[in-house]
Protein backbone atom coordinates (compact mmCIF):
# COMPACT_ATOMS: atom_id res chain seq x y z
CA UNK A 1 0.00 0.00 0.00
CA UNK A 2 1.26 3.33 -0.79
CA UNK A 3 2.72 4.72 2.35
CA UNK A 4 0.48 8.26 2.54
CA UNK A 5 2.09 11.24 4.55
CA UNK A 6 1.02 11.93 8.05
CA UNK A 7 -0.43 15.52 8.13
CA UNK A 8 2.08 18.18 9.99
CA UNK A 9 1.93 19.07 13.41
CA UNK A 10 -0.25 21.50 14.24
CA UNK A 11 -1.58 21.66 10.64
CA UNK A 12 -4.66 23.26 10.98
CA UNK A 13 -6.82 21.68 8.00
CA UNK A 14 -6.84 20.84 4.90
CA UNK A 15 -5.94 16.74 4.56
CA UNK A 16 -8.39 14.21 4.20
CA UNK A 17 -10.84 13.08 6.67
CA UNK A 18 -10.97 16.60 8.06
CA UNK A 19 -14.67 16.23 8.98
CA UNK A 20 -14.97 12.33 9.37
CA UNK A 21 -13.01 9.81 11.38
CA UNK A 22 -10.25 8.13 9.79
CA UNK A 23 -11.20 4.77 8.20
CA UNK A 24 -9.29 1.35 10.45
CA UNK A 25 -7.60 0.44 7.26
CA UNK A 26 -5.76 4.00 6.79
CA UNK A 27 -4.66 3.85 10.18
CA UNK A 28 -0.10 3.43 9.98
CA UNK A 29 2.16 2.05 12.04
CA UNK A 30 4.98 3.09 13.79
CA UNK A 31 7.89 3.77 11.14
CA UNK A 32 5.51 6.76 10.40
CA UNK A 33 5.06 8.62 13.76
CA UNK A 34 8.69 7.70 14.87
CA UNK A 35 10.37 9.71 11.54
CA UNK A 36 7.40 12.42 11.72
CA UNK A 37 8.82 13.17 15.56
CA UNK A 38 12.31 12.64 14.90
CA UNK A 39 12.32 15.24 11.81
CA UNK A 40 9.97 18.24 13.66
CA UNK A 41 11.59 18.05 16.40
CA UNK A 42 14.77 18.76 15.32
CA UNK A 43 14.37 22.07 14.04
CA UNK A 44 16.06 26.03 14.10
CA UNK A 45 14.92 27.16 17.53
CA UNK A 46 16.65 24.19 19.24
CA UNK A 47 19.85 26.08 18.30
CA UNK A 48 19.01 28.86 20.48
CA UNK A 49 17.26 26.61 23.21
CA UNK A 50 20.49 24.58 23.96
CA UNK A 51 22.09 27.81 24.66
CA UNK A 52 19.55 29.61 26.83
CA UNK A 53 20.11 27.32 29.01
CA UNK A 54 23.13 27.82 29.50
CA UNK A 55 22.85 31.53 29.76
CA UNK A 56 20.33 31.14 32.25
CA UNK A 57 22.90 29.39 34.31
CA UNK A 58 21.33 25.94 34.70
CA UNK A 59 23.99 23.69 36.46
CA UNK A 60 25.20 19.93 34.54
CA UNK A 61 22.69 17.97 36.88
CA UNK A 62 19.81 19.63 36.17
CA UNK A 63 20.03 20.09 32.21
CA UNK A 64 21.31 15.98 32.14
CA UNK A 65 18.75 14.63 34.29
CA UNK A 66 16.11 17.89 33.87
CA UNK A 67 15.90 17.22 30.25
CA UNK A 68 15.43 13.25 31.13
CA UNK A 69 12.43 13.15 33.45
CA UNK A 70 11.20 16.74 31.54
CA UNK A 71 10.93 15.18 28.25
CA UNK A 72 9.50 12.14 29.03
CA UNK A 73 6.78 13.82 31.01
CA UNK A 74 6.49 14.77 27.47
CA UNK A 75 5.92 11.30 25.74
CA UNK A 76 3.68 10.21 28.61
CA UNK A 77 1.34 13.21 28.09
CA UNK A 78 1.48 12.30 24.62
CA UNK A 79 0.49 8.41 25.01
CA UNK A 80 -1.73 8.85 28.12
CA UNK A 81 -3.94 12.15 27.15
CA UNK A 82 -3.74 12.75 23.95
CA UNK A 83 -3.43 9.51 21.66
CA UNK A 84 -5.90 7.51 23.40
CA UNK A 85 -8.58 10.46 22.86
CA UNK A 86 -6.89 10.56 19.21
CA UNK A 87 -7.58 6.58 18.33
CA UNK A 88 -10.84 6.50 19.98
CA UNK A 89 -12.23 9.45 18.23
CA UNK A 90 -10.17 9.59 15.19
CA UNK A 91 -10.92 13.53 14.48
CA UNK A 92 -9.09 16.29 13.74
CA UNK A 93 -8.34 18.61 16.75
CA UNK A 94 -10.35 21.40 14.71
CA UNK A 95 -13.34 18.91 14.14
CA UNK A 96 -13.74 18.30 17.56
CA UNK A 97 -13.58 21.68 19.01
CA UNK A 98 -16.27 22.71 16.54
CA UNK A 99 -18.28 19.33 18.15
CA UNK A 100 -17.33 21.11 21.44
CA UNK A 101 -16.82 24.92 21.75
CA UNK A 102 -18.89 25.83 18.19
CA UNK A 103 -18.02 27.55 15.18
CA UNK A 104 -17.26 30.83 16.01
CA UNK A 105 -15.01 29.85 19.41
CA UNK A 106 -12.92 27.67 16.89
CA UNK A 107 -12.47 30.62 14.75
CA UNK A 108 -11.19 32.44 17.93
CA UNK A 109 -9.21 29.81 18.34
CA UNK A 110 -7.97 29.80 15.06
CA UNK A 111 -6.83 33.55 15.26
CA UNK A 112 -4.52 32.75 18.58
CA UNK A 113 -3.28 29.81 16.34
CA UNK A 114 -2.23 32.12 13.84
CA UNK A 115 -0.89 34.83 15.68
CA UNK A 116 1.47 32.51 17.57
CA UNK A 117 2.63 30.43 14.44
CA UNK A 118 3.21 34.04 12.76
CA UNK A 119 5.60 34.83 15.94
CA UNK A 120 7.29 31.43 16.33
CA UNK A 121 8.17 31.24 12.43
CA UNK A 122 9.83 34.73 12.91
CA UNK A 123 12.07 33.55 15.51
CA UNK A 124 12.64 30.50 13.29
CA UNK A 125 13.65 33.25 10.45
CA UNK A 126 15.82 35.20 13.21
CA UNK A 127 17.77 31.89 13.70
CA UNK A 128 18.59 31.41 9.67
CA UNK A 129 19.41 34.86 9.70
CA UNK A 130 22.66 34.36 12.09
CA UNK A 131 23.57 32.11 9.23
CA UNK A 132 22.99 34.37 6.56
CA UNK A 133 24.72 37.50 8.00
CA UNK A 134 27.61 35.44 8.24
CA UNK A 135 30.01 35.99 5.06
CA UNK A 136 28.69 39.96 5.63
CA UNK A 137 30.42 40.02 8.85
CA UNK A 138 27.24 41.18 10.44
CA UNK A 139 26.70 42.06 13.82
CA UNK A 140 24.79 39.46 15.76
CA UNK A 141 22.02 40.61 18.28
CA UNK A 142 22.88 40.58 22.28
CA UNK A 143 21.64 38.57 23.87
CA UNK A 144 19.72 41.46 25.96
CA UNK A 145 19.10 43.43 22.70
CA UNK A 146 15.37 43.90 22.50
CA UNK A 147 15.36 45.76 19.00
CA UNK A 148 16.88 45.69 15.64
CA UNK A 149 20.89 46.60 16.45
CA UNK A 150 21.79 47.08 12.50
CA UNK A 151 20.49 47.53 9.11
CA UNK A 152 22.01 44.68 8.43
CA UNK A 153 20.57 42.08 10.49
CA UNK A 154 17.03 43.61 9.22
CA UNK A 155 18.22 42.92 5.80
CA UNK A 156 19.06 39.74 6.86
CA UNK A 157 15.29 38.89 7.91
CA UNK A 158 13.82 40.62 5.18
CA UNK A 159 16.04 38.88 3.00
CA UNK A 160 15.33 35.00 4.70
CA UNK A 161 11.49 36.13 5.68
CA UNK A 162 10.62 36.70 1.70
CA UNK A 163 12.28 34.08 1.03
CA UNK A 164 10.84 31.79 3.06
CA UNK A 165 6.87 33.72 2.65
CA UNK A 166 7.31 33.35 -1.32
CA UNK A 167 8.02 29.34 -1.19
CA UNK A 168 5.67 28.64 1.61
CA UNK A 169 2.84 30.89 -0.52
CA UNK A 170 3.95 29.02 -4.03
CA UNK A 171 5.15 25.68 -3.24
CA UNK A 172 4.72 24.16 0.10
CA UNK A 173 5.01 20.28 -0.91
CA UNK A 174 8.56 20.94 -2.32
CA UNK A 175 9.42 22.60 0.93
CA UNK A 176 7.95 19.95 2.91
CA UNK A 177 10.13 17.21 0.58
CA UNK A 178 13.46 19.37 1.36
CA UNK A 179 12.29 18.82 4.92
CA UNK A 180 12.07 15.28 4.56
CA UNK A 181 15.50 14.60 3.21
CA UNK A 182 17.02 17.15 5.71
CA UNK A 183 15.64 15.50 8.70
CA UNK A 184 18.05 12.66 8.96
CA UNK A 185 20.91 14.66 7.92
CA UNK A 186 20.23 17.63 10.33
CA UNK A 187 19.33 15.28 13.30
CA UNK A 188 23.25 13.85 12.73
CA UNK A 189 24.59 17.23 11.95
CA UNK A 190 23.20 18.56 15.59
CA UNK A 191 24.98 14.94 17.18
CA UNK A 192 28.13 15.77 15.01
CA UNK A 193 28.78 19.61 16.56
CA UNK A 194 28.37 18.04 20.04
CA UNK A 195 30.99 15.49 19.50
CA UNK A 196 33.33 17.72 17.35
CA UNK A 197 32.56 20.21 19.85
CA UNK A 198 34.18 18.27 23.06
CA UNK A 199 37.60 18.17 22.54
CA UNK A 200 37.14 22.34 22.06
CA UNK A 201 35.88 22.22 25.88
CA UNK A 202 39.05 19.87 27.11
CA UNK A 203 36.59 16.41 26.95
CA UNK A 204 38.78 13.65 25.30
CA UNK A 205 36.97 11.00 26.96
CA UNK A 206 33.29 10.23 28.24
CA UNK A 207 34.74 9.88 31.67
CA UNK A 208 35.85 13.60 31.81
CA UNK A 209 32.37 14.56 30.41
CA UNK A 210 30.52 15.58 33.70
CA UNK A 211 33.72 16.71 35.37
CA UNK A 212 34.34 19.52 32.98
CA UNK A 213 30.54 20.19 31.90
CA UNK A 214 30.04 21.15 35.19
CA UNK A 215 33.17 23.25 35.26
CA UNK A 216 33.09 24.80 31.46
CA UNK A 217 29.42 24.46 30.19
CA UNK A 218 26.29 24.17 32.68
CA UNK A 219 28.36 25.90 35.43
CA UNK A 220 24.93 27.27 37.56
CA UNK A 221 25.90 30.70 36.94
CA UNK A 222 23.22 33.15 34.35
CA UNK A 223 25.01 35.26 31.95
CA UNK A 224 24.60 38.75 33.06
CA UNK A 225 21.14 40.26 32.77
CA UNK A 226 19.23 36.37 33.03
CA UNK A 227 17.49 35.13 35.56
CA UNK A 228 18.70 31.73 37.45
CA UNK A 229 16.95 28.70 35.74
CA UNK A 230 16.56 25.37 38.02
CA UNK A 231 16.14 21.14 38.02
CA UNK A 232 12.46 22.89 37.57
CA UNK A 233 12.59 25.18 35.28
CA UNK A 234 14.56 22.85 32.78
CA UNK A 235 12.20 19.71 33.50
CA UNK A 236 8.86 22.14 33.22
CA UNK A 237 10.00 23.57 30.35
CA UNK A 238 11.30 20.17 28.13
CA UNK A 239 7.55 19.15 29.77
CA UNK A 240 5.81 22.31 28.23
CA UNK A 241 7.07 23.27 25.40
CA UNK A 242 5.20 21.20 23.25
CA UNK A 243 2.30 21.66 25.76
CA UNK A 244 -0.50 22.80 22.81
CA UNK A 245 0.28 19.56 21.26
CA UNK A 246 0.02 17.01 23.76
CA UNK A 247 -1.61 18.00 26.55
CA UNK A 248 -3.77 20.75 24.49
CA UNK A 249 -4.18 18.41 22.02
CA UNK A 250 -3.31 20.07 18.57
CA UNK A 251 -1.96 16.16 17.84
CA UNK A 252 -5.12 14.36 17.80
CA UNK A 253 -4.95 15.37 14.03
CA UNK A 254 -1.76 13.76 14.01
CA UNK A 255 -3.06 10.17 16.26
CA UNK A 256 -6.12 9.89 14.89
CA UNK A 257 -4.07 7.75 12.16
CA UNK A 258 -2.07 5.61 14.97
CA UNK A 259 -3.59 1.90 15.04
CA UNK A 260 -3.04 1.74 18.72
CA UNK A 261 -2.76 4.64 21.06
CA UNK A 262 0.62 3.48 22.69
CA UNK A 263 1.88 4.79 19.28
CA UNK A 264 2.67 7.38 21.14
CA UNK A 265 5.21 6.24 22.71
CA UNK A 266 6.93 7.32 19.05
CA UNK A 267 6.82 11.09 20.24
CA UNK A 268 9.98 9.65 22.43
CA UNK A 269 12.09 9.78 19.02
CA UNK A 270 11.60 13.88 18.94
CA UNK A 271 11.95 13.96 22.35
CA UNK A 272 14.88 12.31 22.95
CA UNK A 273 16.90 12.64 19.48
CA UNK A 274 15.90 16.12 18.86
CA UNK A 275 15.21 18.01 21.77
CA UNK A 276 17.60 16.09 24.08
CA UNK A 277 20.05 15.80 22.40
CA UNK A 278 20.25 18.80 19.98
CA UNK A 279 19.79 21.01 23.17
CA UNK A 280 22.90 19.49 24.48
CA UNK A 281 24.61 19.85 21.60
CA UNK A 282 23.79 23.60 21.24
CA UNK A 283 24.81 24.03 24.88
CA UNK A 284 27.92 23.15 24.02
CA UNK A 285 28.60 25.14 21.24
CA UNK A 286 27.59 27.95 23.25
CA UNK A 287 29.58 27.07 25.80
CA UNK A 288 32.49 27.14 23.18
CA UNK A 289 32.03 30.67 22.32
CA UNK A 290 31.51 31.71 25.99
CA UNK A 291 34.76 30.22 27.03
CA UNK A 292 36.59 31.80 24.35
CA UNK A 293 35.37 35.44 25.44
CA UNK A 294 33.29 35.33 28.72
CA UNK A 295 31.55 39.34 26.79
CA UNK A 296 30.76 37.61 23.98
CA UNK A 297 26.97 36.39 25.17
CA UNK A 298 25.07 36.83 22.10
CA UNK A 299 23.08 33.52 21.12
CA UNK A 300 23.70 33.38 17.23
CA UNK A 301 23.62 29.89 15.96
CA UNK A 302 25.46 30.56 12.90
CA UNK A 303 28.43 31.80 13.94
CA UNK A 304 28.70 29.46 16.33
CA UNK A 305 27.37 26.11 14.21
CA UNK A 306 30.53 27.50 11.63
CA UNK A 307 33.15 27.32 13.76
CA UNK A 308 32.56 23.99 14.81
CA UNK A 309 31.11 22.47 11.71
CA UNK A 310 32.30 24.55 8.83
CA UNK A 311 29.73 25.51 5.72
CA UNK A 312 27.91 22.05 7.33
CA UNK A 313 27.34 24.16 10.49
CA UNK A 314 25.77 27.28 8.19
CA UNK A 315 23.73 25.28 6.07
CA UNK A 316 22.08 22.86 8.85
CA UNK A 317 21.36 26.43 10.73
CA UNK A 318 19.84 27.76 7.10
CA UNK A 319 17.94 24.93 6.42
CA UNK A 320 16.80 23.74 10.12
CA UNK A 321 15.16 27.38 10.62
CA UNK A 322 13.95 27.57 6.71
CA UNK A 323 11.88 23.83 6.77
CA UNK A 324 10.47 24.38 10.25
CA UNK A 325 9.26 28.25 9.64
CA UNK A 326 8.16 27.00 6.24
CA UNK A 327 5.23 24.75 6.99
CA UNK A 328 4.46 27.19 10.38
CA UNK A 329 4.00 30.15 7.65
CA UNK A 330 1.85 27.92 5.80
CA UNK A 331 0.25 26.87 8.91
CA UNK A 332 -0.61 30.24 10.45
CA UNK A 333 -2.16 31.19 6.83
CA UNK A 334 -4.20 28.27 6.83
CA UNK A 335 -5.39 29.19 10.46
CA UNK A 336 -6.20 32.26 9.20
CA UNK A 337 -8.20 31.11 6.26
CA UNK A 338 -10.01 28.76 8.42
CA UNK A 339 -11.61 31.94 9.88
CA UNK A 340 -12.44 33.53 6.45
CA UNK A 341 -12.28 30.76 3.92
CA UNK A 342 -12.76 32.73 0.99
CA UNK A 343 -9.73 34.75 1.72
CA UNK A 344 -7.00 33.78 -0.95
CA UNK A 345 -4.17 31.51 0.57
CA UNK A 346 -1.80 33.21 -1.29
CA UNK A 347 -2.42 36.55 0.48
CA UNK A 348 -2.95 35.47 3.75
CA UNK A 349 0.35 33.28 3.49
CA UNK A 350 2.15 36.33 2.75
CA UNK A 351 0.43 38.10 5.27
CA UNK A 352 0.97 35.49 8.22
CA UNK A 353 5.24 35.33 6.38
CA UNK A 354 4.89 39.39 6.59
CA UNK A 355 3.68 39.43 10.54
CA UNK A 356 6.66 36.65 11.21
CA UNK A 357 9.16 38.62 9.05
CA UNK A 358 8.41 41.95 11.41
CA UNK A 359 8.58 39.86 14.14
CA UNK A 360 11.62 38.22 13.28
CA UNK A 361 13.80 41.96 13.13
CA UNK A 362 13.54 42.30 17.06
CA UNK A 363 15.67 40.12 18.86
CA UNK A 364 13.81 40.02 21.64
CA UNK A 365 11.86 37.60 20.06
CA UNK A 366 14.38 35.07 19.92
CA UNK A 367 16.26 35.61 22.88
CA UNK A 368 13.33 35.39 25.21
CA UNK A 369 12.72 32.57 23.02
CA UNK A 370 12.33 30.44 26.67
CA UNK A 371 9.25 32.50 27.75
CA UNK A 372 7.57 32.75 24.25
CA UNK A 373 7.38 29.18 23.93
CA UNK A 374 5.96 29.05 26.75
CA UNK A 375 3.33 31.31 26.62
CA UNK A 376 2.32 29.94 23.57
CA UNK A 377 1.71 26.50 24.72
CA UNK A 378 -0.27 28.57 27.98
CA UNK A 379 -2.29 30.16 25.66
CA UNK A 380 -3.76 26.91 23.66
CA UNK A 381 -3.52 24.60 26.52
CA UNK A 382 -7.20 25.24 28.27
CA UNK A 383 -8.44 24.04 25.12
CA UNK A 384 -7.30 20.40 25.73
CA UNK A 385 -8.67 20.39 29.26
CA UNK A 386 -11.90 21.22 27.79
CA UNK A 387 -11.32 18.44 25.27
CA UNK A 388 -10.02 15.73 28.26
CA UNK A 389 -12.79 16.55 30.20
CA UNK A 390 -15.46 16.53 27.36
CA UNK A 391 -14.05 13.03 26.75
CA UNK A 392 -13.62 11.54 29.68
CA UNK A 393 -15.88 13.12 32.35
CA UNK A 394 -19.40 14.64 30.78
CA UNK A 395 -21.32 11.51 30.92
CA UNK A 396 -20.39 10.72 34.76
CA UNK A 397 -21.30 14.62 35.49
CA UNK A 398 -24.64 14.83 33.55
CA UNK A 399 -23.17 16.65 30.88
CA UNK A 400 -23.42 15.92 27.25
CA UNK A 401 -20.53 15.40 25.45
CA UNK A 402 -20.38 17.54 21.77
CA UNK A 403 -22.40 19.85 22.93
CA UNK A 404 -22.48 22.81 20.67
CA UNK A 405 -23.33 20.32 17.92
CA UNK A 406 -25.80 18.37 20.01
CA UNK A 407 -27.18 22.38 21.15
CA UNK A 408 -26.50 23.64 17.37
CA UNK A 409 -25.02 26.90 19.17
CA UNK A 410 -22.02 28.30 17.24
CA UNK A 411 -20.91 29.55 20.72
CA UNK A 412 -20.04 27.45 23.89
CA UNK A 413 -19.91 29.89 26.47
CA UNK A 414 -18.99 27.30 29.25
CA UNK A 415 -15.92 26.38 26.53
CA UNK A 416 -15.22 30.13 26.04
CA UNK A 417 -15.25 31.52 29.40
CA UNK A 418 -13.21 28.33 30.57
CA UNK A 419 -10.53 29.63 28.05
CA UNK A 420 -10.57 33.25 28.90
CA UNK A 421 -11.32 32.52 32.52
CA UNK A 422 -8.12 30.22 33.06
CA UNK A 423 -6.19 32.35 31.26
CA UNK A 424 -6.95 35.55 33.36
CA UNK A 425 -6.00 33.64 36.88
CA UNK A 426 -3.05 32.13 35.41
CA UNK A 427 -1.74 36.22 34.72
CA UNK A 428 -2.71 36.83 38.07
CA UNK A 429 -0.53 33.68 39.64
CA UNK A 430 2.24 35.32 37.24
CA UNK A 431 1.27 38.93 38.86
CA UNK A 432 0.34 38.39 41.90
CA UNK A 433 1.61 35.42 43.24
CA UNK A 434 4.89 35.36 41.37
CA UNK A 435 4.71 32.24 40.10
CA UNK A 436 6.98 31.98 36.65
CA UNK A 437 5.28 31.03 33.16
CA UNK A 438 6.96 28.02 32.57
CA UNK A 439 5.23 26.88 35.70
CA UNK A 440 1.61 27.87 35.03
CA UNK A 441 0.11 25.37 32.78
CA UNK A 442 0.11 22.69 35.23
CA UNK A 443 -2.05 24.56 37.60
CA UNK A 444 -3.62 26.15 34.67
CA UNK A 445 -4.62 22.65 33.15
CA UNK A 446 -7.02 22.05 37.14
CA UNK A 447 -8.42 25.23 36.77
CA UNK A 448 -9.76 24.99 33.02
CA UNK A 449 -10.96 21.10 33.70
CA UNK A 450 -12.84 22.10 37.19
CA UNK A 451 -14.04 25.29 35.43
CA UNK A 452 -15.57 23.54 32.03
CA UNK A 453 -17.32 21.25 34.15
CA UNK A 454 -18.90 23.61 36.11
CA UNK A 455 -19.41 25.87 33.93
CA UNK A 456 -21.03 23.65 31.30
CA UNK A 457 -23.49 22.67 34.69
CA UNK A 458 -25.00 25.77 34.54
CA UNK A 459 -24.46 25.99 31.08
CA UNK A 460 -25.70 23.00 29.63
CA UNK A 461 -29.21 23.87 31.92
CA UNK A 462 -30.00 26.60 30.36
CA UNK A 463 -30.15 25.57 27.15
CA UNK A 464 -32.50 22.52 25.82
CA UNK A 465 -31.35 20.55 23.32
CA UNK A 466 -35.24 20.31 21.98
CA UNK A 467 -34.68 19.62 17.70
CA UNK A 468 -31.10 19.11 18.39
CA UNK A 469 -29.13 16.43 16.87
CA UNK A 470 -28.96 13.48 19.52
CA UNK B 1 20.59 2.61 -10.12
CA UNK B 2 18.16 3.46 -6.73
CA UNK B 3 20.15 0.90 -4.51
CA UNK B 4 23.46 2.41 -5.17
CA UNK B 5 22.30 5.56 -4.11
CA UNK B 6 20.75 4.98 -1.36
CA UNK B 7 24.35 3.03 -0.12
CA UNK B 8 26.04 6.25 -1.35
CA UNK B 9 23.44 8.58 0.66
CA UNK B 10 24.10 6.43 3.77
CA UNK B 11 27.69 6.34 3.74
CA UNK B 12 27.30 10.35 3.42
CA UNK B 13 25.37 9.86 6.77
CA UNK B 14 28.21 7.31 8.44
CA UNK B 15 30.99 10.08 7.55
CA UNK B 16 28.75 12.67 9.58
CA UNK B 17 29.12 10.16 12.51
CA UNK B 18 32.86 9.49 11.96
CA UNK B 19 34.39 12.59 11.30
CA UNK B 20 33.31 13.91 14.12
CA UNK B 21 34.42 10.51 16.48
CA UNK B 22 37.56 11.10 15.12
CA UNK B 23 37.77 14.61 16.06
CA UNK B 24 37.03 13.47 19.83
CA UNK B 25 39.49 10.67 19.35
CA UNK B 26 42.00 13.13 18.41
CA UNK B 27 42.54 11.09 15.23
CA UNK B 28 41.68 14.04 13.02
CA UNK B 29 41.91 17.97 12.94
CA UNK B 30 38.93 19.72 13.35
CA UNK B 31 39.70 21.37 10.31
CA UNK B 32 40.01 18.31 8.09
CA UNK B 33 36.29 17.06 9.93
CA UNK B 34 34.65 20.31 8.48
CA UNK B 35 35.80 19.11 4.99
CA UNK B 36 34.53 15.61 5.41
CA UNK B 37 31.42 16.81 6.81
CA UNK B 38 30.51 19.30 3.75
CA UNK B 39 31.76 16.57 1.04
CA UNK B 40 29.09 14.68 3.50
CA UNK B 41 26.45 16.96 3.07
CA UNK B 42 26.80 17.27 -0.37
CA UNK B 43 26.76 13.98 -1.32
CA UNK B 44 23.22 13.46 1.03
CA UNK B 45 21.62 16.08 -0.98
CA UNK B 46 22.88 14.80 -4.17
CA UNK B 47 21.77 11.14 -3.86
CA UNK B 48 19.18 11.34 -1.10
CA UNK B 49 16.29 12.92 -3.44
CA UNK B 50 16.09 9.82 -6.10
CA UNK B 51 15.37 7.71 -3.81
CA UNK B 52 13.26 9.05 -0.83
CA UNK B 53 9.68 9.62 -1.79
CA UNK B 54 8.19 11.99 -2.53
CA UNK B 55 5.32 12.34 0.29
CA UNK B 56 1.65 13.00 -0.85
CA UNK B 57 0.76 16.16 1.09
Amino acid sequence: MQEEALPAQGEAEGGEYEREPVPENRTKGWKSFIGMYAGEHAAGTEFMIGPLFVAHGVSAFDVLVGLLVGNLLAVLSWTFLCAPIAVKKRLTLYFQLEKICGVRLVELYNLANGVLFCFLAGAMISVSATAVGIPFNMPMPGLNDMYPNSIGWIIAVFAVGAVISIVAAYGYDTVAHIANIAAPWMVLVFLACGVAALPELGIYSLGDFYAIAKEKVWTGVPVEGQSQFTFLHVMFFAWFCNLAMHIGMSDLSIFRFAKKARMGLASGAGMYLGHYMAWIAAGLLYAIQLNADRTDTAVAPGPMAWKIAGMTGIICVIVAGWTTANPTIYRAGLAFQGIRPKWSRFKVTMAAGLVATLGACFPALVMKLLDFVALYGLILMPMGAIIFMDHYFSARFGLHEYYAEKARIVFNWAAGLTWFVTLALCVALNKFAGVEIFFLALPGWFIAAILYIALSKFYQKSITLEGAVS
Amino acid sequence: MKPTLMIVSILALAVLLVAPAAVFLQKMELTTCKHWMFAATVIWFATAPFWMKRKAQ
